[in-house]
């Protein structure tokens, strides 16, 4: 398709096959990793593609340099033939291409009028022109078919409401091109059918949309095509009629997995970390599991399906609602990081610029910091005994640069293994690792993995948490998939195949139920896996 | 330490693979990006004071005799006092705006148990002490729990507290205190002036917390960012709570060294201190989104200050147009330190 497109254009016979939003070769690098490699797609006003693709395969990426956020670094887009080079959100507007954010961006204190026309607010004598943008709003949330009352502030509305609010903003720019980036994640099983109904008028009048989800069968009954995407480049394109949920999953996820840091399986049975019904309301609930000594226990699942919430938890960060945790055998109780630490389980946070590192500090002030009480003799610290600390973990780690100058300095590898060595000083029973390679090269990439086994090889029962399939299956002896707050199986190695962990990380959560009734939806649920894998 | 003693090392990958390392640094600038460090910590200031100072040699015949330089030491003893508190919290990236007005309550305090309730000298003393932690402690709840902003939080408690001390006697300043007591701020031990010496001791004493004191050295990880001193175990809203109670504590130690110079408790002393003390605190090199500065860097601030003032006074620039130097000098401070230090990303 891309290539008969790319043929007519340069016969010279753009005029018909030209229409469209067409991108060709777009790609993106961030700090010389590459996110986006060449990716072609081609947007005919009143069709719908549907875009998936894993956690970080570039889907976001593709639709924020469609809508102008970010800027390519390779690749072009034409817009009926015309060159089409956003490098602002305005300039996506005025060429008629809109987004329709995943979260919903709205000013709570202002009228639902007001957000609609927010940037761009009629005046008359100076003033807003209130009559004129609650009448132009009551059109295009009629479109939407919502009752909101144009002149009511957007504080106190359902998400839905919201929802419909937003994509009326978007309308209000009569865009001849939508890109809804994961609107049914905060929306119910009604809800999404109402956003369809949308899209599919939407279409009758010829705007062309393209269409991210996660939820796979809804894409299907949504989608003209699906437009597969796989560690930034286009793995599959197909008529959506002609392909099953099980396909897609496959290219979602299918890659060689070559992967050789497996720990050998734990030798001791001991119990390093047992959590039983931990619950905190609204956010996870009744999550059961033990972690061995020795163990490598993965956490998978999609963003925002509480794994974060969960590990963070456990480590103090937050409080739970109910549910007992153990510590090799003894209950602990842990009100904030610190009990947490002292009951000898280490996190290594998500963020490590927002939570991890003080950026503006050595490398080895920060490896010392949770431990200076421990360090310090007499009650005094010394500058000495903080460098030679950090310099022992530096050669642990294979840490690469200078520890006496700001961290912020050093790449992100050496940074992730700074944090990593954080956790160390002390050797942790249990070791929670969330997302413990992001934004790390190969290199660095290897020697984490290569420590994280190590530190299992000791016996300290490790957790890691990860949006990378390849990782989390690779390096864990058994898998915990969540997802929409709730544990759904938990898989050993043998049946932690790729399209298993998808499936569940994917299934469908009845909006209304989870938080409430998790006992039966989970058992439930763990019966029918073991169903599908026998 | 149990992983590092048992030599457990892991098994490398091909370290001849382009491996990271530092990112934008070589040897040569890690040690320009150090200088830079130490330029902007300390010395900037440092060559700002020497210069006024040298000018001020000049200009004045009477700046550089001893006497003068020793009078210095104790125009300032109060703001300087109080920078010490100013600086902990500015460091936590918080701000006490009370300071001025804990100054007078606390010195009020002292003398209406003493000269009004009939207490003894010394437990009115003690007391005074107290309702200047009391206030600062009520600062450290009200930010560290009750989650207000500093600003916030110290400016309720500067308007109570300037009230309470206007309160106690309808506004009249209470006078006569014990003879020892005037003595702290007249008498000089080895020619240095006792109050010179107190300001010393506790610049020494809060320097000596920052730099060897796990509870000193947490404020910078506090100040620099709170989320990874939390999560690092560190006791956040404790230290918080502490900090603003030494300031609260300090604000006190400066009311009595007040009352003790005029011999007198005035309910509207300390009103003009506040925008010195921060402005010491600032040219002193702490950047008021927390988690730099130094005490080093203070003590030259303060310096900078009451040297200014002094000079100023002594070659009869009118009084009020000394602070418009003042604006002049800490704008001048924050430009060049700025330049001076880029951060790292």
């Amino acid at each position: 398709m891309v290539q008969t497109l790319a043929h007519t254009i340069h016969d010279g016979q753009a005029n018909e096959d030209s229409s469209g939003l067409i991108c060709m070769g777009l790609s993106k690098s961030y700090w010389g990793v590459p996110v986006l490699k060449g990716v072609d797609i081609t947007l005919r006003p009143g069709t719908v593609i549907g875009l998936i693709g894993e956690n970080g395969a570039g889907k976001s990426t593709t639709s924020s340099i469609i809508a102008g956020i970010v800027e390519a670094n390779g690749g072009s887009m034409t817009i009926d033939g015309v060159p089409y080079e956003p490098t602002r959100p305005s300039d996506a507007l005025k060429n008629g291409v809109a987004l329709i954010h995943q979260e919903i961006r709205m000013v709570p204190e202002l009228s639902v009028a007001e957000n609609i026309f927010i940037g761009r607010l009629p005046r008359r004598r100076g003033v807003i022109d209130r009559n004129r943008i609650n009448d132009e709003a009551r059109e295009y949330l009629e479109l939407v078919g919502s009752q909101t009352d144009p002149r009511r502030p957007v504080a106190g509305l359902s998400i839905a409401a919201q929802q419909e609010i937003e994509i009326a903003r978007a309308l209000s720019r009569e865009p001849k091109y939508i890109i809804f980036d994961e609107p049914s994640a905060s929306l119910g099983q009604s809800e999404t059918q109402h956003v369809f109904a949308q899209i599919a008028a939407l279409r009758q009048r010829g705007v062309g949309i393209v269409y991210i989800s996660h939820r796979l069968e809804e894409i299907k009954e949504v989608a003209d095509t699906i437009v597969c995407l796989r560690d930034g480049a286009l793995v599959g394109n197909w008529p959506a009629s002609e392909i099953t949920k099980e396909e897609m999953v496959k290219a979602m996820v299918g890659r060689d997995f070559v992967f050789s840091h497996r720990a050998p399986q734990p030798a001791t049975g001991e119990v390093a970390l047992s959590v039983t019904g931990l619950s905190k309301a609204g956010v996870f609930a009744g999550i059961d599991f033990d972690v061995h000594r020795g163990e490598i226990f993965g956490f998978a699942g999609l963003v925002g399906a509480g794994r974060t919430e969960v590990v963070r938890t456990i480590a103090g960060a937050d409080q739970a609602d109910a549910g007992e945790i153990k510590v090799h055998g003894e209950v602990v109780q842990i009100r904030n990081p610190r009990s947490g630490i002292d009951a000898g389980i280490a996190m290594v946070p998500e963020d490590r610029k927002g939570q991890g590192l003080n950026l503006d500090r050595t490398g080895a002030e920060n490896i010392t910091l949770p431990w200076e009480k421990e360090l310090s003799s007499a009650g005094i610290i010394t500058k000495k005994k903080v460098t030679s600390t950090a310099n022992k973990l530096r050669d642990f780690l294979d840490i690469r640069g200078r520890l006496d100058i700001p961290v912020g300095s050093l790449s992100g590898g050496n940074q992730q293994k700074v944090l990593l060595a954080k956790w160390l000083v002390n050797e942790p029973k249990v070791l929670i690792l969330d997302e413990p390679t992001r934004g790390v090269d190969v290199g660095a990439k290897m020697t984490i993995y290569e420590t994280i086994r190590a530190l299992a090889e000791t016996g300290v029962g490790v957790i890691v948490v990860s949006s990378e399939l390849e990782e989390v299956l690779g390096l864990s002896h058994r898998v915990l998939v969540m997802s929409g707050g709730l544990q759904r199986a938990i898989l050993d190695r043998a049946d932690a195949t790729p399209e298993a962990v998808m499936a569940l990380a994917l299934s469908n959560v009845p909006k209304e139920s989870p938080l409430e009734s998790p006992i039966d939806g989970e058992a439930e649920y763990q019966t029918t896996i073991r169903t599908q894998e026998n | 330490m149990a992983i590092i003693d048992r030599n457990v090392t892991p098994p490398r990958p091909d370290s001849s693979s382009a491996h990271d390392e530092v990112a934008p640094a070589s040897a040569g600038s890690v040690n320009t990006n150090r200088f830079r460090r130490i330029m902007s910590q300390i010395p900037g200031p440092l060559i700002g004071l020497i210069v006024i100072f040298v000018a001020l040699s000049f200009l004045s015949p009477y700046f550089l005799t001893p006497r003068n330089l020793l009078n210095i030491l104790s125009q300032v003893s109060a703001v300087g006092v109080m920078s010490v508190g100013a600086l902990l919290i500015i460091l936590l990236g918080g701000i006490d705006l009370s300071v001025g007005s804990v100054l007078a309550l606390s010195s009020m305090s002292m003398a209406a148990m003493y000269k009004m309730a009939g207490w003894p000298f010394e437990v009115a003393l003690l007391a005074g002490l107290i309702v200047g932690a009391l206030v600062g402690l009520i600062n450290g709840i009200l930010t560290a729990y009750g989650k207000l902003q500093p600003f916030i939080a110290t400016l309720a408690t500067m308007s109570a507290a300037a009230g309470l001390a206007l309160f106690i006697t309808n506004g009249n300043p209470i006078t006569g205190f014990p003879d020892w007591f005037i003595a702290i701020t007249a008498t000089s031990i080895l020619g240095v002036p006792i109050e010179g010496v107190i300001l010393v001791a506790i610049f020494a004493i809060a320097a000596f917390w920052l730099k060897f004191r796990p509870s000193g050295r947490a404020l910078y990880a506090i100040g620099g960012n709170e989320e990874v001193a939390r999560l690092s175990g560190l006791p956040v809203r404790r230290a918080k709570i502490l900090v603003y109670t030494i300031a609260g504590l300090l604000a006190a130690v400066a009311g009595l060294l007040v009352t003790s110079r005029l011999d007198s408790a005035q309910p509207t002393a300390g009103a003009a201190d506040l925008l010195n003390v921060i402005a010491v605190v600032v040219i002193g090199g702490a950047s008021l989104s927390g988690g730099s500065g130094s005490l080093l860097g203070t003590f030259v601030g303060l310096l900078i200050i009451g040297v200014l003032n002094n000079g100023m006074s002594l070659l009869n620039v009118s009084a009020n147009l000394q602070p418009v130097v003042i604006g002049a000098v800490i704008a001048a401070a924050v430009l060049t330190d700025r330049k001076s230090s880029r951060r790292h990303t």
